[in-house]
């Protein structure tokens, strides 16, 4: 269905950059399909599942129609309503009730029928008729993923003989964490948010990327020139000579601007008037400690370690984890590096046979809740981090704290390890600082009780906004709710380094929040003590920190914090910010 | 019935769908010794029809006469495609 003619796809802007080349387009084709036989009394909750599959296809086919209508106009549209149509044939879905009505199981019926007729339309050789069969295996693959609620695995993305840019429905931070690899020049996405962990990893590995764009896997063929917009959020498919010539033009532009803010980069946070600040990086791979060093972070805020468990089979041994950790540590020295115990869960799972099915996977079984139900991963995962405190400047961090017990039995687990290597002979650092990550509203409001446990907080703001908000982050539908300077988020910050100040220890803040420059002004005015964000943001929020004066921030963030309407409070601080606030290419 | 087919692509072949489908009578579109039911969007689209080609147009019911008019007619106005 694509027209060789330039076509413009809005999303959201998930990570900075600009990339042109050929797409790869991931799609579930290399689904599994499984088969099982079914008892004759299964076959009527097999028949209703299938056809909530198909009614949800349906739901999801006419969205995209809407969309396409507003967006391309009615004549685009009208492939919709094919679509819709093909699982409104009567013929084929007749077919399909036999074959599950014969003991197979829903995705055996449906599939091998669709696939039949794609197969011979296919091998009538006629451009046309091949066309028709990609309509049909487009509609067979939302069923399929709609029945079994999996998504495909991004294989192909491991091994890639040649430069591209991915297209794709949705991406896994599993599938992301494939991407690592000098390869893929961009990606954009159906599905997500600016802060879903997949954007999160594109920003770190510096991958520009376009989130939420509803409908580019079915606007793109694998082979098509595509640009990624990640400033924008846009995505160019089959440039015209003047797009191009244009984005040409930005790409050295924006290089050139990226390149100006590194002149800050021996120099530390301070303020005009002298309050200085840490700032550190956020990294989820040892491979991104070069990044951290060239953008003049001061160490590692965050080193997200769930990473070294997914996208492999089996767990990563203590001696493993150790020389990571090291190699880590040491190369960043003299500054520090906060390593997070394993925060699966959420969107990260170990791997999908792993994965339990929860309805909420953002309150169920994730973070220090995972770790203690499952101590002897923890405590592997603990002995690696402490001896390799014997080589630099390493913390430990807990994540999803929303109880006083959890910190006390993390606290037991350490103990133990610590006396375990003491009686092994094993060097490590026994005074290393342990934090916590403060992440859910309940840690905000016993944060008295917290802080006795613990040298220090770190407010994992992503956590922390969606959970104070109700709304997630990954739902591009509500995601205009995520609102960091809402006043509920910020007085929950405020909160936060106030106990901090009161009880002697440091409070900073590892979230999306501290990249963006007009919020990291306001966190500072609250007296933040250390802002952790991707590698690139860094040289930004270290030009914006340079600045300002601290006075102007603390009056700023007062006001902010009192502050009903996000829009407005951003308004404000904009202008008061004035022209101090540099252009920045964010 | 013979008549010409501006290609059966995609649209033309939904278009066909829902016009056939408004009728009662079996309405069918035959090329060479392919038959197919005009009702259903997976038979039309394993029909080959590609700008140029010949098929016939037959209905079998109480509405054949006015689904035979409707069908063709949809055919010769190029489907209400715009090109």
């Amino acid at each position: 269905m694509t027209e060789k003619i330039e076509t413009v796809v809005n999303g959201i802007a998930a990570s900075p950059g600009i990339a042109m080349g050929n797409a790869m387009v991931l799609s579930s084709r290399d689904m599994l399909v499984p088969l099982r036989r079914l008892e004759p009394a299964q076959l009527d909750d097999e028949i209703d599942r299938l056809m909530r599959a198909i009614d949800l296809s349906k739901s999801q086919l006419r969205e995209t129609r809407q969309m396409v209508a507003k967006d391309m106009g009615e004549s685009y549209a009208r492939i919709f309503d094919a679509h819709v149509m093909i699982l409104e044939d009567k013929r084929s879905l007749d077919q399909v009730l036999a074959r599950i009505r014969e003991g197979y199981n829903a995705e055996f019926a449906f599939n091998a029928v669709f696939s039949k007729h794609e197969k011979t339309l296919w091998e009538k050789g006629d451009v046309y008729i091949k066309d028709r069969a990609g309509d049909i295996r487009d509609v067979r693959k939302r069923v399929l993923s709609n029945l079994s609620g999996t998504r495909r695995e991004a294989e192909e993305l491991s091994n890639l003989d040649s430069d591209v840019i991915v297209i794709a429905d949705d991406l896994s931070p599993a599938d992301t964490a494939r991407m690592r690899s000098e390869r893929v020049l961009a990606f954009a996405t159906d599905v997500g948010g600016r802060t879903s962990h997949t954007a999160i990893m594109a920003r770190s590995l510096e991958i520009p990327a376009t989130v939420g764009l509803k409908s580019v896997v079915s606007q793109v063929e694998d082979g098509d020139f595509v640009i990624v917009d990640g400033n924008r959020g846009r995505v160019v498919v089959t440039p015209s000579k003047d797009t191009l010539a244009r984005y040409t033009l930005e790409v050295e532009r924006y290089a050139r601007v990226t390149k100006g803010l590194l002149r800050f980069k021996d120099l530390p946070a301070v303020t005009i008037d002298d309050r200085s600040i840490m700032l550190s990086a956020n990294i989820e791979s040892h491979e991104e400690v070069d990044s951290v060093i060239e953008h003049g972070a001061e160490g590692i805020g965050l080193y997200r370690t769930e990473f070294i468990y997914i996208g492999r089979e089996g767990l990563p041994g203590e001696d493993e984890q150790h020389r990571i950790y090291k190699a880590v540590a040491t190369r960043v020295a003299p500054h520090p590096v906060i390593i997070r115990t394993m925060d699966l869960g959420g969107d990260k799972f170990l791997s999908p046979f792993e994965s339990p099915k929860e309805m909420n996977p953002y309150l169920g079984w994730r973070g220090i809740r995972f770790g203690l139900a499952r101590k002897d991963i923890m405590k592997t995962q603990l002995r690696a981090i402490l001896r390799a405190s014997a080589s630099g400047n390493v913390k430990i961090m807990y994540p999803m704290i929303s109880g006083l017990d959890e910190v006390i039995s993390a606290n037991e687990i350490l103990k133990e390890t610590k006396e375990e290597l003491g009686r092994e002979g094993q060097a490590f650092d026994d005074a290393c600082e342990i934090g916590i990550m403060v992440e859910t509203p309940a840690a905000v409001m016993i944060a008295e009780e917290l802080a006795e446990h613990v040298d220090f907080f770190s407010i994992g703001s992503n956590d922390l906004i969606q959970y104070a908000l109700a709304a997630d982050r990954g739902n591009e539908k509500v995601a205009y709710l995520y609102e960091p300077l809402h006043p509920a988020v910020l007085r929950f910050i405020k909160r936060t380094i106030d106990v901090g100040k009161k009880s002697g220890i440091w409070v900073g803040l590892c979230g999306e929040m501290a990249s963006d420059v007009i919020c990291a002004f306001v966190l500072l005015g609250l007296g933040i003590d250390e802002l952790s964000v991707s590698p690139y943001v860094v040289p930004a929020i270290k030009e914006m920190v340079r600045s300002v004066y601290f006075k102007d921030a603390e009056a700023i963030a007062e006001q902010a914090v009192k502050g009903t309407d996000p829009a407005r409070t951003k308004r404000m601080v904009t202008q008061s910010m004035g022209k101090k606030a540099p252009d920045m290419p964010l | 019935m013979i008549t010409n087919l501006l290609g059966m692509h995609l649209r033309a072949a939904a278009e066909l769908v829902k016009t056939a489908s408004r009728f009662e009578s079996e309405i069918r579109l035959s090329r060479d010794d392919i038959v197919v039911d005009a009702k259903s969007i997976m038979a039309l689209l394993g029909l080959e029809g590609a700008q140029g080609v010949e098929v016939t147009v037959s209905a079998d019911g109480k509405d054949e006469e006015d689904a035979l008019r409707a069908v063709i007619g949809l055919i010769e106005a190029k489907f209400n495609e715009d090109e």
